[in-house]
C-alpha cells in the first residue's frame, strides 16, 4: 500500500513539474502578452496541482497536508486575480492582442 | 523525486527572468515577476518537503499573498501614475 502511495505520488509531482516546466516554456516563448498569460495559467493550475496532489500523498493525514490544500487555495485565488489584473490593465493601456487578421500587432519576435 | 520538480521549477526561474528581460511591454515583466513569485512559492514548497521542513508551507502561503499584492500595486502604478491618489483628481484618461 505505502509502495502505491510513493509510485503514484512520484508520477503525480514529475508529472506536475513537466507541466510547470511547459507552462514556463510558453511563458518565454508565445509572441504576445496575452498568450503569455494563457501559458502561465497553464503551469499555475495544472503544474501546481499536480504537484501539491503528489506531496498531498507524501504527507498524508497532517498538518502539513491541510498548509498545502491553504497554499493551493491561495495559488487557486490570487492567480486569476492577477493574471486578470495584467490582462485588463494591458488592454486599458491600448495593447493589441496578436490576431491573425493584422499581422505584427504588439507580437515581439516575428 | 522533489530534486526532479525543484529543478524543473529553477528552469522556470530562470525562464521567467528570460522574459523579464526580454519583455517588450511593461505587462510582460509585471507577468513575469508574478511567475517569478509562483515559481519561488512551488520553490518553497517543494524544499520544504526535499529537507523534511514543513514550516516552509507557512512562508509560501504569506509570500502567496504578498505576491497578488505587489503585481496589483505596479499595476495600479502603471495606470494612474502614482500610488496614492486623492479623490478629487478624476481618471483623466
Amino acid at each position: 500500500m505505502a509502495l502505491l502511495i510513493d509510485i503514484v505520488s512520484w508520477l503525480l509531482v514529475v508529472g506536475g513539474s513537466l507541466f510547470y516546466l511547459i507552462g514556463g516554456i510558453g511563458l518565454y516563448r508565445m509572441p504576445d502578452v496575452f498568450t503569455r498569460m494563457h501559458a502561465h495559467s497553464v503551469s499555475e493550475t495544472l503544474g501546481a496541482g499536480a504537484l501539491f496532489a503528489g506531496m498531498l500523498l507524501q504527507a498524508g493525514w497532517s498538518l502539513v497536508a491541510l498548509k498545502l490544500v491553504i497554499l493551493f487555495a491561495v495559488i487557486i485565488y490570487t492567480g486569476p486575480v492577477a493574471t486578470h489584473a495584467v490582462a485588463r490593465a494591458a488592454r486599458f493601456a491600448g495593447v493589441e492582442p496578436m490576431l491573425n487578421s493584422h499581422k505584427g500587432a504588439g507580437g515581439s519576435k516575428r | 523525486m522533489f530534486t526532479i520538480a525543484a529543478i524543473a521549477i529553477m528552469i522556470v526561474h530562470v525562464l521567467a527572468v528570460a522574459r523579464a528581460l526580454r519583455g517588450p511591454t511593461v505587462f510582460d515583466r509585471v507577468l513575469a515577476a508574478n511567475a517569478i513569485g509562483g515559481a519561488a512559492i512551488m520553490l518553497l514548497a517543494v524544499l520544504g518537503f526535499l529537507t523534511g521542513r514543513p514550516e516552509f508551507l507557512d512562508v509560501g502561503i504569506t509570500y502567496g499573498m504578498l505576491n497578488l499584492i505587489g503585481t496589483l500595486a505596479v499595476l495600479k502604478f502603471f495606470r494612474y501614475g502614482d500610488l496614492a491618489r486623492s479623490d478629487e483628481e478624476t481618471v483623466e484618461s
